[in-house]
């Protein structure tokens, strides 16, 4: 097995005329935390579209857990494990907490209409199995009481968790999470960098975007940095942190010095 | 010994089959024979109803064309079922195709299924307004197409329509005439009824197990946010293509029923307004919710002939004279009643068991 999850290489998308990702090659190893910062309108999201499927590159390489995709799409990825969350929550709003976890064990179980509508042996233990891993993971990242409660009924803080929790029901090798702080206090972030901490120490390996550089430096082993659609370092956090091209990016280069 | 629990739960399903079995006698004694057959139909609607929910309440894809699955199931049994293909084929079939009813049933749910997932394939991409457009356009198609396939070759007789359906059987008695069973005289609106009440319990039950299963939250995923429930893994084509064929199923099973019940099929019976009426009994009822678009269908379809029947004594009562026209006054109420539900109950009749919650919530916050 090799130690690369993901591996992308040569990725370029261009939205019309504008090229949102030139050349971008990109390497994540198995059961690290790996973060990818940059300045607003760097190309964080569409790269982060691209890895997950909602994108379909123009050109480059596809390359996840040992197989090569031409045409990723969300579904295969996220039955070959690299589960999302979104950067403005996307939860099935009207669908109680356990419903959306139960949501996210789609690609775990089997059952076809005819097991549902006999509802053979087969199917309920798959359905009694499903209840109970939606409800431990539920626990886990601590929203068991809300259980019943309609997602959109949930305080934002919740919400993100359940976010996480939907994504671990898909039993992923790769969590990639679209700035999970974002909008959190500092209690909330450190309490979701915990459990993010925790996630991985389970051997899933974490993507994530964030702003929160303080949270970036602190949480991730490896980081790389996107500037007009480029990757212009990658490393340590501390290595990175001292990159002329990375303070260039974030506050500018003055001409005159 | 073992003693079965009889729970309250238990009492109340047995006093309300007990209720529904002997409705047809209650209908026919207090109200006449004309209330049971438009009991009939009312079950036909509510099948109707029920197969629109899975599309429409479940997976959340706006259909405007329904009735066409329900055309052709009725066309389906009225071709095979009738000695109308003796017009168009008379050296293959001398004397018209009769096959059992029992066999074009499943005939009939396949390829009202194969034109659901026709439908469904070029319309994945398109949502809300823009799904409706085209599947009333699919709608008015297949209308269109029953209206003018007399020629070249007659295959549905045109606007004539296709009439001498045979009667349904079951094992050899024909619902058609007045039967006696152990001693009870059961005339051909009641054997009917029973026909009706049993598939109608069918499509109950296949919707209730659909609903709580990985299907019906994969449906209702893809209902609230299709690019979420992509990145669960979801293969939003193919459930939304099952979405589309397991209605358009239901809708073709009662489409046979409603060929052999009336014994005549003509595509003025297909036409937009009956898309319009089912898909207000699922919304009116409460989308989603099984119990609720039983009520919706069962209340639409009775108080258009309710309002029929009292109109007219309604104002020689109250004016000595008839002003209106019934039929128009009719549709004006229906209408009224509507947007009163609408205004004041907007989440249907009996809304599910979720969407309830949801108001509740909102009320305490």
């Amino acid at each position: 097995m090799s130690n690369t999850l993901l591996e992308l290489s040569g990725i370029s998308k261009q939205f019309g005329g504008l090229s949102a990702l030139t050349d971008v090659c990109l390497h994540i190893r198995r059961g690290e935390i790996y973060g990818l910062i940059g300045p607003n309108g760097a190309g964080k999201t569409t790269l982060f579209n691209v890895v997950t499927g909602l994108y379909q590159a123009n050109s480059g390489e596809f390359r996840f857990n040992g197989h090569s995709y031409k045409t990723p799409q969300p579904h295969l990825l996220a039955q070959a494990g690299i589960a999302r969350t979104f950067q403005n929550i996307r939860l099935f709003a009207n669908l109680t907490a356990l419903e959306n976890v139960l949501i996210g064990r789609h690609p775990k179980t089997r059952a076809g209409v005819f097991g549902v509508l006999l509802r053979n042996k087969a199917t309920r233990d798959e359905e009694r199995a499903s209840t109970e891993r939606a409800r431990e993971l539920l626990r886990y990242v601590g929203i068991s009481k809300s259980s019943q409660t309609l997602a959109k009924h949930l305080s934002y803080g919740e919400q993100r968790r359940l976010e996480i929790a939907r994504a671990l029901a898909t039993e992923p090798l790769l969590l990639a999470l679209d700035e999970p702080a974002a909008g959190m206090n500092a209690t909330e972030t450190e309490s979701l960098k915990a459990l993010l901490q925790d996630i991985r120490a389970t051997g899933v390996t974490v993507m994530l975007i964030e702003h929160d550089v303080k949270l970036i430096m602190g949480l991730c082993d490896r980081v790389a940095v996107l500037d007009y659609g480029r990757k212009i370092a990658e490393g340590v956090p501390d290595e990175v942190r001292q990159d002329s091209a990375v303070i260039a990016a974030y506050l500018g280069v003055d001409d005159a010095a | 010994m073992k003693i079965i629990k009889f729970s309250k739960q238990h009492l109340m399903f047995c006093l309300l089959l007990g209720a529904v079995l002997l409705l047809p006698f209650a209908t026919d004694a207090l109200l006449g024979r004309g209330w049971v057959r438009i009991m009939d139909f009312a079950m036909l609607y509510i099948m109707l109803a029920l197969g629109l929910n899975i599309v429409v309440g479940y997976a959340g894809l706006l259909d405007l064309g329904y009735i066409a699955f329900f055309a052709v199931g009725a066309y389906c049994y009225a071709l095979t079922g009738s000695p109308h293909l003796a017009l168009a084929f008379p050296l293959l079939f001398p004397d018209g195709l009769h096959l059992s009813f029992w066999l074009v049933v499943p005939l009939a749910a396949l390829l009202a299924g194969g034109f659901g997932v026709l439908l469904g394939a070029p319309t994945l991409r398109l949502r809300g307004d823009y799904l409706a457009i085209v599947t009333l356009g699919f709608g008015e198609i297949i209308r269109i197409f029953m209206n003018n396939l007399n020629a070249p070759v007659n295959l549905t007789n045109g606007p004539q329509g296709i009439s001498m359906i045979d009667p349904i059987t079951v094992s050899g008695v024909s619902l058609n005439a007045t039967q006696q069973v152990f001693g009870i005289t059961l005339p051909a609106v009641h054997l009917y009824f029973y026909l009706f009440l049993g598939f109608a319990a069918l499509v109950v039950f296949v919707s209730h197990r659909l609903e709580k299963s990985r299907i019906g939250r994969a449906w209702m995923a893809i209902r609230e946010d299709e690019i979420a429930a992509s990145s669960m893994g979801i293969n939003t084509r193919n459930l939304k293509l099952l979405a589309f064929a397991m209605g358009a199923m239901f809708g073709g099973v009662s489409g046979t029923l409603f060929a052999g019940f009336q014994g005549f099929v003509s595509p003025e019976s297909f036409s937009l307004m009956e898309s319009i009426m089912v898909l207000c009994m699922v919304v009116l009822g409460g989308m989603g919710n099984i119990y609720g678009v039983i009520l919706g269908g069962l209340l639409l379809a009775l108080l258009p002939e309710i309002l029929r029947h009292s109109v007219v004594p309604l104002q020689q009562a109250l004016f000595g004279k008839m002003l209106i026209d019934p039929e128009s006054l009719r549709m004006l109420l229906f209408g009224t009643a509507l947007i009163a539900v609408m205004l004041y109950r907007p989440a249907g009749l009996w809304p599910s068991r979720v969407r309830r919650r949801e108001l509740e919530t909102d009320e305490t916050v």
